[in-house]
């Protein structure tokens, strides 16, 4: 027994260590290895988190027990609710709009201008990105003062009556999603930028022989070619946008009557200054289903598409 | 009698405070340290108001032997409220903690008990407002000591020179240095006309009707001048009374004087209105007469700081406090009391006034006559009547009385000043109320 054992155990060592060796050698193994420090940073500082407001949207205001899904119950009762979810979709899906329109027409100016000049124009237009939202949205507060309006004042002079920039709901709404646009559009330009100097210019020199007029070689040319990058890039805008907090924060505090509160600060404004954190938490979570909806939609056309390249 | 082991859970307990807190943190040692005490206080905005305080910390800690960790943590961009709340989460952090007006009863649970030390300080330094009652003791329980730092009344502060011009009224003679006010006369309807005259001469008066405190503060106090509350002490919704339906009508009237941007004022607007001369009177403590010292004297030789109008129900003037508390994972509990009586002591209280320079307030009813108030100047006198030495005004706050949890929600949300635009935007006055019922009855839930 023994010896009919002894060169089986060897036998089996030296598979179980050539076995190792393979999954060593395999990329999906070292591939895994690198990310791990990222899986465990964001296992940390993401997925407890959002475990830990899971587990709070689940109690009751007094965090003394368990509720279930009565938190969200409660919240499909309350018109402040509902307006809030109005005022997110209309500010995220407007912001994305413009930040994608703008961020293209942007990209193809700079992709115009000749390589020499090129790289201080987009550093330039790169800086409302580059700055930190609170701060910049801070200027914007000073120039959209109630009272003190900077904009206003160099209104005045073409008979442009005071515009009450954070005063009254419809230019309040206005205003915070210009100040996101203004904050967001260089991101999609820098993308749009990269995404359009990799068309190959074959393309259009062939669409030229064929006699395509401009819109013709954007139509059918730039926008396909484009289409995975502009895709992603409004996705993830559209989780970053969704999620925002600063600039409404800074600029309106979800004013004036709650008409430009979004997810976030309506759930810092009940959770942390009201004192309701499983309300708060309620209300934070519910951005998850309507950003998975989108994400879902976008990316399953994206792999689609992969699959036809 | 401070004497304390350091333990594994101090430890915790103090970095985890460093931690959460952004604090500017000198660090006060005791002599002969024996034992330890962390302190987070309000970052006062007056410079140098703070080393007062960290004068007398010291003072008592090298008197008790105690080492003393001392931060003082801002309320810009909310950092004390996300630091108590993390605290309150963690179960660790400071010994005594700076609790803003509606935390004590939101964190009562978690509260040790000030009977002990309240009870002999009310005898010793007074009675303490309705308000402060209201919002620092809970059936029964004093879950705080009213802190003298941060406390502050947010009455009007007059241009003496525009009400006299404009509308004929002489606020001085009204509340004069050094006398009782004679203000009888100084009621809703007075201020209503001088509102207007003001409004006509263009120097509006620059109240706000946004959702920060100090314009949520101004309309609590008008609706009590009313009798009007939205919930009354056993919870139920009050919100379709006369009283209400009134102090709405009032401020749609009023809200007509005001500047048209006054519902997407902060608190920073009034003080900036006052300072920029555009303005004859705002509600604010005399942080903005501060601020227009040193950058508008000649708008700050004008002002005056007194009492509320008085309205049907009487005079009400809103009083925000500051409390200091003590969590029940402290393993310092009683060395926190006895800092905390120290503090509370009249000589510490004086210190404290004069290096705010009469802004802060103690709310025991013995400490509102300190020489500060009386010497501080320009004009001399300014700052009188701001502690309410007469009793002339009821200290009120808003969405009192009903229960806590009600009254944070009501106070945070802006209900009332939510209301009166909603109102004076041309909304119907039921549908108004509705519409505040059915928020109300939302915060009800347990």
């Amino acid at each position: 027994m023994a010896d009919i054992a002894a060169p089986s155990s060897i036998a089996a060592m030296g598979d179980s260590r050539s076995s190792l060796h393979k999954l060593m050698q395999r990329k999906s193994t070292v591939a895994f290895l690198m990310a791990l420090p990222l899986i465990l940073l964001i296992t940390i500082l993401v997925a407890y988190p959002a475990g830990y407001a899971v587990y709070l949207a689940t109690l009751n205001k007094g965090m003394t027990r368990f509720v279930g899904f009565g938190n969200f119950e409660f919240l499909f009762g309350r018109d402040t609710f509902w307006l809030v979810v109005y005022q997110s979709c209309l500010f995220a899906i407007t912001a994305v709009i413009f930040k994608a329109l703008i961020g293209f027409v942007v990209a193809h100016f700079v992709h115009n201008i000749p390589s020499k000049g090129q790289r201080k124009w987009r550093g330039m237009l790169l800086v409302p990105w580059v700055i930190p939202p609170a701060m910049s949205t801070l200027a914007w507060l000073w120039l959209f003062d109630p009272s003190y309006s900077a904009i206003n004042y160099l209104l005045q002079p073409l008979g442009i009556d005071r515009i009450p920039w954070t005063g009254e709901a419809g230019w309040a709404r206005f205003s915070v999603i210009l100040v996101n646009v203004w904050i967001g559009s260089p991101f999609f330009m820098i993308m749009y930028l990269a995404a359009l100097k990799s068309v190959p210019e074959q393309l259009y020199e062939a669409a030229a022989i064929d006699g395509a007029t401009w819109w013709q070689r954007i139509w059918y040319v730039t926008l396909p070619m484009m289409r995975n990058i502009i895709a992603i890039t409004a996705l993830f805008s559209l989780i970053v946008t969704f999620a925002n907090f600063d600039i409404v924060r800074v600029l309106t505090a979800g004013g004036p009557l709650n008409s430009t509160h979004i997810f976030g600060t309506w759930a810092f404004r009940v959770g942390i200054e009201g004192g309701d954190i499983p309300l708060g938490a309620s209300v934070s979570l519910f951005m998850v289903p309507i950003l998975a909806v989108a994400a879902a939609f976008i990316l399953r056309d994206i792999t689609k598409r992969g699959s036809e390249v | 009698m401070a004497s304390r082991k350091v333990s594994r859970r101090r430890f915790v307990a103090g970095t985890a405070a460093l931690s959460t807190a952004m604090v500017a943190a000198p660090f006060v040692r005791g002599a002969y340290a024996a034992g330890k005490l962390s302190l987070g206080l309000w970052d006062h905005w007056v410079p140098g108001a703070n080393k007062a305080t960290e004068d007398l910390v010291k003072q008592w800690a090298d008197k008790e032997k105690v080492d003393v960790s001392l931060d003082f943590i801002t309320s810009q961009g909310n950092k004390l409220l996300l630091t108590t709340a993390a605290e309150g989460q963690a179960k660790s952090g400071h010994d005594i903690l700076a609790f803003s007006t509606w935390l004590p009863a939101r964190y009562s649970e978690q509260l040790v008990p000030m009977n002990d030390i309240m009870e002999p300080l009310i005898k010793q330094n007074g009675a303490v407002n309705g308000t402060v009652e209201y919002l620092g003791k809970v059936d029964g329980k004093w879950l705080a000591v009213p802190a003298t730092v941060g406390s502050q009344i947010k009455g009007p502060c007059t241009r003496i020179d525009l009400l006299k011009q404009h509308a004929g009224i002489d606020i001085q003679a009204m509340y004069p240095a050094g006398g009782p006010p004679k203000a009888d006369g100084w009621n809703l309807d007075a201020f209503m006309k001088a509102a207007q005259a003001c409004h006509k001469a263009g120097v509006p008066f620059g109240i706000g009707l946004g959702t920060t405190s100090d314009s949520v503060d101004t309309a609590g106090a008008i609706f009590h001048s009313f009798g009007a509350q939205l919930v009354n002490a056993k919870g139920d919704i009050t919100v379709k009374t006369d009283n209400v339906r009134k102090a709405l009508d009032y401020y749609k009237q009023l809200m007509a004087f005001l500047p048209e941007d006054a519902p997407a004022w902060d608190d920073a607007s009034n003080n900036k209105w006052l300072v920029s001369g555009k303005g004859a009177l705002i509600m604010n403590p005399p942080s903005a007469w501060a601020v227009a010292k040193r950058d508008a004297p000649k708008v700050a030789e004008q002002c005056w700081t007194h009492g509320f109008p008085a309205g049907p129900a009487g005079r009400f003037g809103p009083f925000l406090p500051f409390f200091w508390g003590t969590w029940n994972f402290s393993k310092n509990q009683s060395a926190a009391k006895s800092l905390l009586v120290f503090l509370s002591q009249a000589s510490s209280a004086e210190k404290m006034v004069a290096a705010s320079g009469g802004y802060d307030l103690p709310s025991f009813a013995n400490l509102t006559t300190f020489k500060t108030w009386a010497e501080e100047g320009p004009p001399t006198g300014t700052l009188f009547h701001y502690p309410n030495p007469y009793n002339h005004q009821t200290l009120s706050i808003a969405a009192a009385p009903a229960p806590h949890k009600i009254a944070e929600q009501i106070y945070t949300q802006a209900i009332q000043t939510q209301m009166i635009v909603r109102h004076y935007k041309g909304e119907a006055m039921d549908k108004t109320l509705d519409w505040a019922a059915k928020e109300i009855e939302g915060f009800s839930r347990n």
